[in-house]
């Protein structure tokens, strides 16, 4: 079970004198589980190359594989691919419609044809994973709160029971607090249900503490495709594409200059705040 | 798709066309508007065709934009001239099952197409080399006289352009919430009528509360920046005649001379 | 007496269910007593909610006070007749940069706000100039709007704002919607204009970032002024913070945790150099 792009191009308006190349060559494999931030300012193709995931664009060149199977053949099931690779996008608030929250997510699953009982359980249980309070379950979803509207929009994905979950800026908009809540319960999903998480972000700093590989796109391409802290290690290279490390990997390269360390892994502050402290404790002892 | 709407979207360039007072590109639309329906030989469409490339090439704006704009209105075009094509009784050409074409159904039918064509492409000249801004001070400017019976000219006109604005806005909008209600598994393709109607409600719904919140935002932007009707304004570009619309009206009156001379 | 000054100021508002019938009144700003001085750069801090934006679109008299009230350079803005003289002064930059361009090209937009006062076509075109330049967008003042970035478009806005001449400029969540980018092109925008021009900046914003620079900040919560200070003062606060829904910088964030481990690090640490420095005198 993986997601498998060969060689995937895009562009845009190949028949008119403005030509975008949206994506160009891009080469990835997506295994089961991963927790995977995607990285790159606007227009950097990453908004294009999710829509690629789950069918809603179609490469003009090169080939994406779902499970081992060509998603743009013509036989293949888009639909099905729809609800195993699960899109929001950002600001997801911006597609609720129905009068009450729990019949809003009831939509993707009456969709996928299920029988109206699994749609409910479903709905119910997309809506606890998203982390909505039962009270909310009947209300219109335009009376909540921003960061509750965002929940509910996430929960209509997740009542697809995706394998694969991508998420566009979720936290896009939202205070500090909000932030850290959207993230922390995407985390929580992930370890339980051992999805794939695909979480588009611009800033490297949300992204550190949550995932287990950047991938970091540039003018459509694949800049780097590795390890947070071997990624951040490139800092000067990710400056130079309008991007950079999180404030954690600069406050320890200043502190490998004044020759506190001799290098640093870290990419959190908790993770920082380890080193600085084994690293006195080593001068005093 | 939507993106491919160009009615109502202006295309930068520097142009004669471009320059020229919106109430002479105003006037030049309904002029060859009138002319379209009023001329009835192939002479007339030959003065009309050449009229109209001639104030396209000046434009300079490229002949592909504006087909792209007529791909909208295709299924209109077609809706058009099946009606005329079938409905108009007369000299029975072909019969196939119950639908009838008649030559003069088959002439109407022809008419209207390239009618049709020649408006929509017209128009979108006028769209395309003016900004909605200008083209609505325009209008202002020709209507001003209604103001004398109550007729609300500078309201108008703010909410013609501001409608403009957001036409692009809104299309791109409609983009983006399909394609998320398309990731939840929603159909807008198959299905019976009734069927596909109830589809669209899942896109027409957020589109509206997009709609209204972004109209309230935009007065609330417009009040903090001293809007208040058109009594106090000023203007940052007046509309003043120049050399080149006084000739243009010249112009425009010998192309309707020419056209009805030849073309009736 | 300051450029702005908020006395007692109050907001309610009355919910309605679907039937119109009164649910409730939720008192959105709760007696906010602030005083700005002319040339300050200030930021106004807040969770979603927290009332901050109710809080600046009283100073544009685009809201109606329910008790207490704003003055704007001495005025009221509960008086009627000082409205437009008040808009002019304190101009207001929005949250959304698509829903508050109203030209569809970027100098007839400009253009509206003086259009509006009614001030002369020459000079609508000097200003439109002047205020394009001081934003450095200048050579986009033929495009079209929508085919700028969001940053762009911000910058637009204020110059808008700023043909008309005001003394004071309000960003109500300028970056929200923007990428970081973007973000920094926004905030360098209103501190040029804070420094070169002189002009007056309140900055309402959830990003802690952008707060660092600023003269003064006031915190809200729940319709109320909550903390007022320095940056310094207000980053050294970082658990109180935390539990109004906000962050601090990473590197006041990582002062603090290594300060509860009991080393010797002072509070409100807000660049890498003074944490250095700090951990350096440890022995």
């Amino acid at each position: 079970m993986s997601l498998i792009l060969e060689n995937v191009s895009h562009i845009y308006g190949e028949d008119t004198d403005m030509v975008v190349a949206a994506l160009k060559e891009v080469n990835l494999e997506i295994p089961d589980g991963q927790f995977i931030g995607l990285i790159g300012h606007t227009g950097s193709g990453k908004s294009t190359l999710i829509q690629h995931l789950n069918g809603l664009l179609q490469p003009t060149k090169g080939t994406i594989y779902f499970n081992g199977q060509d998603i743009n053949e013509k036989s293949y099931n888009r639909k099905e691919l729809r609800s195993k690779v699960g899109l929001v996008f950002q600001y997801p608030e911006h597609q609720l419609f129905e009068v009450t929250v729990f019949q809003d997510v009831c939509f993707g699953p009456k969709n996928l044809g299920l029988e109206q009982k699994e749609v409910e359980m479903r709905a119910y249980k997309a809506l606890k994973q998203a982390g909505v309070k039962e009270e909310l379950f009947y209300h219109s979803p335009f009376d909540l709160s921003g960061g509750q509207k965002r929940r509910v929009a996430i929960a209509g994905v997740l009542a697809m029971e995706p394998q694969v979950l991508i998420l566009d800026e979720p936290t896009a908009g939202l205070d500090p607090a909000g932030r850290d809540e959207i993230l922390g319960q995407i985390k929580k999903l992930q370890k339980e249900t051992k999805i794939t998480v695909i979480l588009v972000s611009h800033s490297m700093e949300d992204v550190a503490e949550y995932v287990d590989r950047i991938i970091v796109m540039n003018r459509g391409e694949v800049l780097f495709d590795d390890m947070p802290k071997e990624v951040f290690k490139e800092y000067k290279k990710l400056e130079e594409v309008g991007l950079a490390a999180p404030q954690v990997t600069y406050i320890m390269n200043s502190f490998i200059k004044e020759g506190f360390l001799t290098s640093s892994e870290a990419t959190t502050i908790q993770e920082a705040k380890e080193e600085i402290l084994s690293f006195l404790k080593k001068k005093k002892g | 798709m939507l993106k491919d709407i160009t009615l109502g979207q202006y295309y930068q360039t520097e142009s004669v066309i471009h320059r020229l007072d919106p109430r002479v590109k105003l006037i030049g639309t309904i002029a060859y508007i009138l002319s379209l329906f009023l001329i009835n030989k192939i002479q007339g469409y030959i003065v009309a065709i050449l009229f109209l490339a001639l104030v396209i090439r000046l434009s300079k704006v490229p002949f592909k934009f504006m087909v792209k704009g007529m791909k909208a209105i295709l299924f209109l075009l077609l809706l058009t001239v099946a009606f005329n094509l079938f409905l108009t009784p007369g000299e029975v050409l072909v019969q196939i099952w119950k639908l009838t074409i008649t030559k003069e159904g088959l002439k109407l039918a022809v008419l209207m197409a390239v009618r049709l064509t020649f408006l929509i492409i017209g128009s979108s000249v006028m769209t395309l080399t003016t900004t909605p801004n200008h083209l609505t001070d325009g209008m202002e400017k020709l209507m001003k006289p209604l103001r004398k019976i109550r007729v609300p000219v500078h309201e108008i006109a703010m909410m013609m352009s501001i409608a403009l604005r957001f036409i692009p806005i809104l299309m791109e909008e409609t983009d983006k919430i399909m394609k998320a209600q398309i990731a939840r598994g929603a159909d807008f393709e198959s299905g019976n009528l009734i069927k596909k109607a109830k589809a669209l409600i899942p896109l027409l719904v957020p589109l509206f509360i997009s709609a209204f919140r972004r109209a309230n935002d935009l007065a609330m932007a417009m009040e903090a920046r001293c809007y208040r009707g058109g009594e106090y304004r000023t203007k940052m570009k007046p509309l003043l005649y120049q050399r080149a619309d006084r000739i243009s009206y010249l112009v425009i009156l010998i192309y309707l001379i020419l056209c009805f001379g030849l073309g009736r | 007496m300051g450029i702005v000054k908020a006395v007692q100021l109050a907001f309610e508002y009355i919910r309605r269910d679907e039937e119109g019938n009164v649910e409730g009144i939720t008192r959105a700003i709760d007696g906010v007593n602030l005083e700005i001085e002319e040339g300050q750069f200030i930021a106004v801090l807040g969770h979603n909610g927290s009332g901050k934006s109710t809080l600046a679109k009283h100073i544009n008299a685009l809201l109606h006070p329910t008790e207490g009230t704003v003055y704007v350079e001495g005025m009221d803005v509960r008086e009627a007749d000082k409205v437009w003289e008040i808009r002019q002064r304190a101009g207001m930059v929005f949250q959304n940069p698509d829903n508050q361009i109203i030209g569809q090209v970027v100098e007839e937009d400009v253009g509206f706000g003086p259009e509006n006062l009614g001030v002369e076509t020459k000079t609508i075109w000097e200003r439109v100039e002047e205020s394009l330049r001081a934003v450095g967008m200048y050579e986009f003042r033929k495009h079209s709007p929508n085919k700028l970035s969001g940053g762009q478009k911000q910058r637009v806005s204020i110059a808008g704002v700023i043909a008309m001449h005001p003394k004071c400029i309000i960003l109500d969540e300028p970056t929200a919607m923007l990428d970081p980018n973007g973000r920094k092109e926004v905030i360098r925008a209103a501190k040029a204009l804070n420094q070169v021009e002189g002009i007056t900046i309140i900055l309402i914003t959830h990003y802690m970032e952008e707060v660092i620079h600023a003269d003064y900040v006031y915190v809200m919560d729940q319709g109320k002024v909550v903390m007022k200070g320095k940056p310094k003062e207000i980053f050294s606060r970082v658990e109180e913070l935390r539990k109004l829904r906000l962050d601090v910088p990473q590197v006041t964030q990582l002062a603090h945790e290594l300060r509860k481990e009991g080393l010797d690090i002072p509070e409100g640490i807000l660049t890498k150099e003074e944490l250095v420095e700090a951990v350096k005198k440890i022995k």
